[in-house]
């Protein structure tokens, strides 16, 4: 039972952050038809930043904050100098953000050095608690808990503001949203941004789960993400929720019972996926 | 009185095929008229050229008295040339209420302030529930647009063109696909629409009799050319639309003996 627990725990844990860089990533595919193969670049200047910005300012959430202001700027960066001028072609995409994730890794060794840094867990998020045989890692909790509370605001901007239905339709149908007189440009650079900042505050949160971050971690997570994006459903935010637990907690399981599937788990379920269900388990688009 | 839409000399060619030809007609604000000819005649094409979907071969389109050439249609709708489709135009997995209120949410600025929001947002689906209402949908505010009948997804278009708060109309067969017993309502909330908001619009409508007392006036389309343009009674005695129209080409709609 207390195994059972324990790798549940975990398998949420990770299925959340890579749902942080997941949510971002099916979003700004979704809407703007773009594959942004830097995504994974920003988790790791995420976890970077915070990493700096906790040992400049003495605060867990001056980390937070440092690295969700982190993924903004770069985000804003990126959009107006990577991705605008490759708006609808996909090879160009491609190359160019595949491109800048390897300029995105290199910087980072350039500005905090070629080695991996060790990150602290805060002192009220050290330890765990014990119920009988079971003990939670409070900082696994934590990190579910922050999941749950971003894909809820995310859930409520999406059905319950205007500029969510504008997203919700745009992924169905730009043109159309166009043609309503709506200019789509300036939404594509507020949902490029905050895809930048979620993907941001997930390496920020994943620093103290792990323990040691590396400028490489960027790439690792981003494949995940992008295949919790195709089991999940292009363009669904739900979907990316519940693909990226579900990858979360195959992953935690498959690393116990059958270490040497640990790694191919994750492609298997893709290829089921897209064998049975090409669409994903969920649709965004009518 | 100026006229709010002019073309003159109007003219699309696809290679060999003149589908528009030298179309000129002018009309007012706040009038009604519909064009009607036979299949082929050049109806939706004329609508294309005017939204700006298509571009002329030959002569212009005015909107109050400015030239349009190289506006696309977006520019168009912006400027107050609002332009519903021959087929059906929805967000499929979006709410009927959604559909509508993406209309009339697009007709202002995207605010990107999440303070004011709260309390511009109810006003915002009191006004999509008004249209609804309008056009005869509000029972089916919270079904999803897909789930709508092809008669009930004409209408909820008509709501999100209406929700545009355009100055000019210019409806396709806005009825197509509706039964009959829907029509005559249809029509009727078009006619109140140009009454009660001071609306222009233009009808492409192939039920002639259920226009003839709606419209301020009708234009006649055939071959891509001008047949007729006038008060409905004129135009029912004119020998040529009559000739047109018994031609063979289409015996059901024929306005016989007036």
């Amino acid at each position: 039972m207390d195994l059972f627990v324990n790798l549940l725990v975990n398998g949420l844990a990770t299925g959340m952050l890579i749902f942080l860089l997941a949510s971002g990533l099916t979003l700004i595919f979704g809407l703007m038809d773009v594959l942004n193969f830097a995504h994974g670049g920003l988790f790791a200047w995420g976890a970077f930043a915070s990493v700096w910005f906790y040992t400049a300012t003495g605060s867990f959430f001056g980390a937070i904050a440092g690295a969700i202001l982190t993924g903004i700027i770069l985000g804003l960066i990126t959009e107006k100098l990577i991705i605008t001028p490759v708006y609808g072609n996909h090879i160009q995409q491609i190359l160019i953000t595949l491109g800048f994730m390897l300029v995105l890794t290199e910087m980072l060794k350039v500005v905090f050095g070629p080695n991996q840094l060790a990150a602290a867990t805060p002192e009220w998020l050290n330890g765990s608690w014990v119920f009988g045989d079971i003990i939670i890692i409070k900082y696994r909790i934590f990190i579910i808990a922050v999941g749950i509370a971003v894909f809820t605001v995310i859930q409520f901007i999406l059905r319950r503001t205007k500029i969510g239905l504008i997203v919700r339709a745009g992924v169905i149908n730009k043109e159309m949203v166009q043609a309503l007189g709506i200019d789509i440009k300036r939404l594509f650079l507020f949902v490029f941004i905050a895809g930048a900042a979620l993907a941001a505050l997930g390496g920020a949160l994943f620093a103290p789960y792990s323990g040691v971050i590396y400028a490489e971690m960027g790439l690792e997570f981003a494949i995940l993400a992008f295949i919790v994006v195709v089991i999940g459903g292009m363009g669904s935010f739900p979907g990316s929720l519940l693909a990226a637990i579900l990858v979360g907690l195959a992953g935690s399981f498959m690393a116990y019972y059958v270490p040497a599937l640990s790694l191919a788990v994750n492609m298997l379920l893709m290829a089921a996926v897209l064998i049975f269900r090409p669409q994903g388990l969920f649709t965004a688009k009518g | 009185m100026e006229p709010i839409l002019k073309t003159e000399k109007l003219t699309i060619r696809f290679g060999g095929h003149t589908a528009v030809d030298s179309v000129d007609f002018e009309m007012p604000a706040n009038h009604f008229k519909s064009i009607i000819g036979p299949n082929g005649a050049g109806k939706t094409t004329f609508f294309n050229l005017i939204s700006g979907e298509l571009k002329p071969t030959a002569g212009r389109v005015l909107y109050k008295g400015k030239d349009l050439a190289g506006e696309s249609p977006i520019d168009r709708t912006r400027q107050g040339l609002g332009r519903s489709f021959q087929i059906t135009n929805v967000f499929p997995s979006l709410s009927v209420l959604e559909n509508v209120r993406l209309a009339v949410q697009s007709k202002k600025k995207i605010r990107f302030d999440f303070l004011r929001h709260f309390s511009s947002y109810a006003s915002l689906t009191e006004e999509a529930e008004q249209l609804l209402e309008l056009v005869l949908l509000k029972d089916k505010r919270d079904a999803a647009a897909s789930q709508l009948a092809h008669g009930e997804k004409r209408k909820l278009e008509i709501a999100m063109l209406l929700a545009l708060d355009t100055e000019v109309l210019l409806l396709d067969e806005p009825t197509a696909g509706m039964s009959l017993e829907e029509v005559p309502a249809i029509l009727d909330v078009i006619r109140k629409i140009k009454t009660e908001r001071q609306k222009t619009i233009l009808l492409i409508e192939h039920k002639m009799d259920m226009i003839l007392d709606l419209s301020d006036s009708i234009m006649v389309l055939f071959n891509g050319r001008l047949l007729a343009d006038g008060p409905p009674d004129v135009i029912m005695q004119n020998e040529r639309v009559q000739n047109a129209y018994l031609g063979g080409i289409e015996h059901g709609t024929a306005p016989q003996n007036g």
